[in-house]
């Protein structure tokens, strides 16, 4: 196995190499600029909104920031694997409806209808994915029209079984008492009280991680959303990763629609139309490249995190809460500007 | 060229295409070419643009099944159904402009779709330390000293993404390289030290298909060398039956450059 070309530098340190200080390691980071939005959004409301700073505030900007982010965690994976997901928001509801309607109509165990739920939501999450790799078609479009039909399949059917647009109370059910345990239940940690969806929250931006970074599927991920075609010619299976991300978008949605479920005993068959454009905005904010192949789940996690802030700042601060999908709108922009600048100047002293 | 039976197999070619046909529709994409590549051998499919180059890398690489003809593996008649199965008959494609994902780190792309792991279930996880150390050592044997191999691999200049994708095929046992126009884009300094590459891989015991519309670089260092012009084949030569400059004539369609000549210098004349 020896070689022609005499390698001119296995010995020495390679001078060409100059030292990456810490600094500018952190500065590689996808999640940077959200962190940098996530600090300035704290000392903003920390500033302007006096009940901001208090323990029992924590508790709460972190439950509304759990609600998105556990749904923007599989969105940012999605993304980095270069597609979008528009049915996400409206598949949480659907999924809740689903186990909902199916313990009640079979006077089933509240656990038989999560169970189901599960199986339907995976399949519509595998739906959208088959439906992608086969026809080809943007992704934009073919969960444009899930997104459309599971809405109208929301209200038609839950009016057809329910006969009122919501479904009915399933509080009493057996079962009902251990799965709200595990889906909408509350800690209490040095007297605040702290939602069980946080945990899914951080438990989910960990196992994303780890995937993401330390698994042949993440891997994939960046590399189906990177180059798909290069992928292909090296062997990944293009289809099955796709196909796979959008399944996880189904798990999560289940896991948030359980948690819409338990959380308030009854569903209201519209919600959820307009959360989509939500999960996406933090994952962006989060340092998700749209075009895909970049990114990471922290970064949907301080993303998510911003939004919780947000919403709930405004509320502290007594502004009306108008507001704030103009804040939101500003940090998009702010962030994804950051975003790009950083990465450009990162890749530009390479 | 002689047609290999199965008597051959002990010197069968690693990859012979016996008047190999296909059609996309009611277009004649590539029509009745053969040529043989062999261990320790370069072979130079040249060709102008619409030649029938990229139809032919397709069917090899396994991204396209051959509509008529023969495709042999050492000497065993094969259809590939997708690239994997190339792969694993020991044929690396490297592609001019898919050869990497341009985000990745040069490691993650090194071991890209065949990523090596430890640990069990749950735990079971890439070893990033291991892919790490051997993409340096594999790069340094083919002589490629790469700053970072944390970069991004879309920071390295196009010849030295070409080298890292080479470097790839060779650590991962293939037997048969094929080159998809590597030197395109590449300026003359870096066109140069690809095909030290090349034939560094060549060295190494493997067969190379080299695709190019350069003779210059394809006399430097082919074996073999099958003309393709408008899908057909145009000529087949080994490297003691053709010069340079017959080659160069050939490639440019003889009476076409003389027509072409013809046609340019009109202007200066006035």
């Amino acid at each position: 196995m020896s070689s022609t070309a005499p390698p001119s530098g296995i010995d020495h340190v390679d001078e060409r190499l100059l030292r990456t200080t810490p600094l500018k390691k952190l500065l590689a980071r996808p999640e940077l600029g959200s962190v940098v939005g996530a600090a300035a959004v704290f000392v903003f409301f920390a500033v302007f909104a006096d009940s901001f700073l208090r323990a029992s505030s924590l508790g709460t900007v972190l439950y509304a920031a759990s609600t998105i982010g556990i749904m923007a965690v599989p969105v940012a994976l999605l993304m980095i694997g270069g597609e979008f997901d528009l049915s996400a928001g409206v598949m949480v509801t659907s999924s809740a409806l689903v186990s909902s309607m199916f313990s009640y109509q079979m006077t089933a165990n509240v656990w038989v209808g999560v169970g189901v739920s599960l199986l339907v939501t995976l399949a519509i999450g595998v739906f959208n994915g088959v439906m992608l790799t086969r026809t080809k078609l943007p992704s934009f479009i073919i969960t444009l029209g899930t997104f459309l039909m599971l809405t109208g399949l929301n209200l038609g059917l839950t009016k057809l079984i329910s006969g009122t647009v919501s479904t009915k109370t399933i509080a009493d059910m057996e079962g009902f008492p251990s799965a709200r345990k595990l889906f909408a239940s509350q800690l209490t940690l040095g007297g605040v009280e702290f939602k069980v969806t946080i945990l899914w929250w951080f438990g989910l931006v960990a196992l994303a991680t780890w995937i993401l970074l330390r698994t042949r599927f993440g891997n994939w991920i960046f590399a189906v959303g990177g180059g798909a075609e290069a992928a292909r010619a090296v062997g990944v299976p293009v289809r099955r990763t796709k196909i796979g991300l959008y399944a996880g978008v189904a798990l999560c949605a289940w896991i948030s629609g359980q948690h819409l479920l338990f959380s308030f005993d009854v569903v209201q068959s519209g919600e959820g139309v307009g959360n989509e454009l939500i999960y996406i905005i933090a994952a962006v904010i989060g340092g998700c490249l749209i075009t895909g192949g970049y990114g990471s789940a922290i970064g949907s996690a301080v993303g998510a995190l911003i939004f919780g802030m947000t919403s709930k700042g405004i509320v502290y601060a007594e502004w009306n809460p108008d507001w704030f999908k103009f804040f939101l709108g500003a940090m998009l922009l702010l962030a994804t500007l950051l975003n790009a600048w950083i990465r450009k100047r990162v890749e530009a002293t390479k | 060229m002689t047609t290999g039976t199965s008597v051959t197999t002990a010197t069968a070619p690693l990859v012979e295409l016996d008047d190999v046909s296909k059609y996309y529709g009611n277009i004649r994409a590539l029509e009745g070419v053969s040529l043989e590549v062999r261990a320790g051998e370069i072979t130079c499919v040249l060709g102008d643009n619409g030649a029938g180059k990229s139809t032919l890398i397709k069917i090899v690489a396994g991204l396209h099944r051959h509509d008529a003809g023969t495709f042999r593996i050492e000497g065993e008649e094969v259809a590939l159904a997708n690239p994997r199965d190339a792969l694993d008959r020991g044929i690396a494609t490297v592609y001019q402009d898919l050869a990497v994902v341009p985000l990745m780190p040069v490691w993650r792309n090194f071991f890209l779709g065949s990523e090596p792991t430890k640990g069990k279930g749950p735990l079971k996880r890439l070893d990033a330390g291991l892919m790490r150390t051997t993409t340096r050592e594999a790069l340094l044997r083919m002589g490629i000293d790469l700053r970072d191999v944390d970069q991004p691999i879309g920071t390295l200049s196009g010849g030295e993404r070409q080298c890292v994708a080479i470097a790839r095929a060779v650590h991962f046992g293939a037997k048969v390289l094929v080159l998809d126009e590597p030197t395109a884009a590449l300026g003359v300094k870096q066109s140069g030290v690809v095909l030290k590459y090349v034939a560094a891989a060549r060295d190494q015991g493997l067969g190379v298909v080299l695709i190019t519309h350069n003779p210059h670089h394809a006399h430097l260092v082919g074996d073999r060398f099958v003309l393709l012009k408008r899908g057909v084949m145009a000529g087949s030569h080994t490297k003691d039956s053709v010069t340079l400059d017959e080659l160069t004539r050939q490639m440019a369609g003889g009476s076409e450059l003389e027509d072409l000549r013809h046609e340019l210098e009109r202007p200066s004349a006035t």
